[in-house]
């Protein structure tokens, strides 16, 4: 009898916990089955090389836009990326306990719940006004802003994990403790290290609100950082809100395409990285 | 070759709580010294003032002298050149989980600059030689991680990890506590073949584990050192009451 209940109780709960996944799944699947019905009948060879066209002729792409965005996410991650590290670094390895770091977590946090469009119009003060025009470097630090306290809460959490056995080891080697953390600690984190800053780059990636004071936009292509550059997600809000069935049609080709650009940079980096994993290693 | 440690008026505290109260002691070179004592006696506190890994948790405090051959550890010498010439195998075996087996044993001389592949290849294999490790692992050194092998394994690796970097002196922290009999019995012949080489300071639960490896013990007892001898003498005849109670197994 009591083993019954038991079995239906463990019965019961695997579901329940099936079950949530399907909800947590469903959305995302939904999504992107909806987006290649409305999206893929647009796509063409002209999409990805052609740039935009104006109102009234057929055809046009968004080459612009997809150079642009991959442009704009470049700079932004090289401003993300390093600072959000460092930032994560010293959290857990330097400033463990001190008011500094105390001070530092929590401005990451608050950071990270400030509306991407105020980062926005932070970045189009620091940098817009300051250069007295629009820029794609303007853009980038807007979303580089946005990706550091992702980059530097996981990287914290994630160094914070590994156990302290493995820094003890190192610095009973006689290895300098800046050289354990580098080559012991952040290496030993570095694949949640890594998830981290995907995260982060998938986010800001579909962003479009810190992008309209910033990179603005562009019909055409911009190879300059000083210049205004054309971005994805900004052709899309611009196209979605247009009176032209043709624009709708090429706002979801380029869902579309954003989606799986991410989908596959993101896939990229875990390949590239996984690559010299050992067996065995945990 | 191994040094003598002399030790002098050695003081430590973990906040406010003294954890070792005046011991003056003195380590033979090329023996094996055994630390016997009950759990919280101070005698892995005092191994970590050894190389002076108890410095690095911020509330630890150490004072007195301790002399690594002429080498005044707090006065003439930074901790990161002190724990290089005194190696150390802690109680759980802790390789390098994201390295190989052949980077672990490397790491020491790796991180600290040295290029030299050749040599850095025959290191690695005497290390692992004289670890009793080689031959399990010689076909893999590259393609495994050190996390990939059993508890024995690992500790063995360990051992080889600190013996890469040419210590004076191998200080082991219940190096055998969390193995079993077998690896336990692999980890002691070691010790054994180690000694002519290094002077080996080693902490242990086990009394019989002393008794098999130590010329020299050392019993520990709420932070002070109770009686130091031939490891015979305070087996068979100690002179200090405490030292039989414990070793008669009446308390502890």
């Amino acid at each position: 009898m009591r083993a019954r209940i038991r079995t239906l109780t463990d019965g019961t709960a695997t579901g329940l916990a099936v079950l949530s996944t399907i909800l947590v799944v469903a959305p995302l699947v939904a999504i992107f089955i909806y987006l290649i019905y409305k999206g893929a009948s647009s796509l063409s060879w002209a999409f990805f090389t052609r740039n935009p066209v104006p109102v009234g002729e057929m055809g046009g792409g968004m080459a612009n836009a997809i150079v642009g965005s991959a442009i704009l996410l470049t700079v932004a991650s090289l401003i993300g990326v390093p600072v959000g590290i460092s930032g994560g670094i010293f959290l857990a390895e330097y400033g463990r306990g001190t008011k500094l770091a105390n001070a530092i977590r929590f401005t990451a946090d608050v950071l990270n719940g400030v509306p991407s469009i105020v980062m926005g119009i932070a970045a189009y003060s620091l940098v817009v006004v300051p250069q007295g025009h629009f820029s794609a470097f303007s853009g980038g630090v807007a979303l580089g802003i946005m990706m550091i306290p992702t980059v530097c809460r996981t990287t914290e959490e994630m160094l914070l994990m590994v156990p302290n056995a493995v820094r003890e080891a190192a610095l009973a080697l006689g290895v300098p403790n800046w050289r354990s953390v580098l080559a012991i600690t952040v290496r030993t984190a570095s694949p949640g290290i890594i998830t981290g800053c995907m995260l982060a780059f998938a986010r800001v990636a579909g962003e479009t609100a810190p992008l309209i004071f910033t990179a603005f936009g562009n019909v055409g292509w911009s190879g300059k950082l000083s210049e205004p550059i054309a971005a994805l997600p900004l052709q899309i809000y611009v196209y979605a809100l247009s009176p032209y069935d043709d624009w709708h049609r090429l706002a979801w080709a380029g869902s579309l395409v954003l989606i799986v650009l991410i989908v596959f940079s993101v896939a990229l980096v875990r390949y590239v990285t996984s690559r010299g994993v050992l067996k065995g290693a945990s | 070759m191994g040094v003598g440690i002399e030790v002098i008026n050695l003081n430590a505290w973990y906040g406010t709580n003294h954890t070792l109260q005046d011991i003056n002691l003195n380590i033979p070179a090329n023996h094996v010294t055994a630390l016997i004592g009950p759990s919280g006696c101070g005698k892995s506190t005092f191994v970590r003032c050894l190389n002076r890994m108890h410095e690095t948790n911020p509330i630890a405090r150490v004072t007195g002298t301790v002399l690594i051959g002429d080498l005044d550890i707090y006065e003439d010498a930074n901790p990161v050149e002190i724990r290089r010439r005194v190696g150390m195998v802690f109680q759980r075996p802790n390789p390098f989980p994201t390295m190989s087996i052949y980077d672990n044993v490397a790491a020491g001389l790796k991180l600290n600059g040295y290029r030299n592949h050749r040599a850095l290849d025959e290191i690695v294999e005497k290390s692992l030689k004289n670890s009793a490790l080689w031959d399990e692992v010689k076909d893999d050194l590259k393609k495994k991680s050190g996390a990939s092998l059993s508890g024995g394994q690992q500790q063995r690796l360990c051992i080889a990890r600190a013996l890469a970097v040419d210590p004076e002196v191998l200080l082991m922290d219940e190096p055998a506590s969390a193995l079993d009999p077998v690896s336990t019995a692999k980890i002691e012949d070691l010790i054994f073949q180690l000694k002519s080489q290094y002077t080996i300071v080693i902490v242990t639960h086990n009394m019989q584990q002393a008794a098999r490896v130590a010329e020299k013990t050392g019993f520990f007892l709420n932070g002070r050192m109770v009686e130091f001898d031939s490891t015979h003498k305070i087996f068979t005849n100690p002179s200090d009451k405490r030292t039989e109670d414990y070793i008669t197994g009446r308390f502890g």
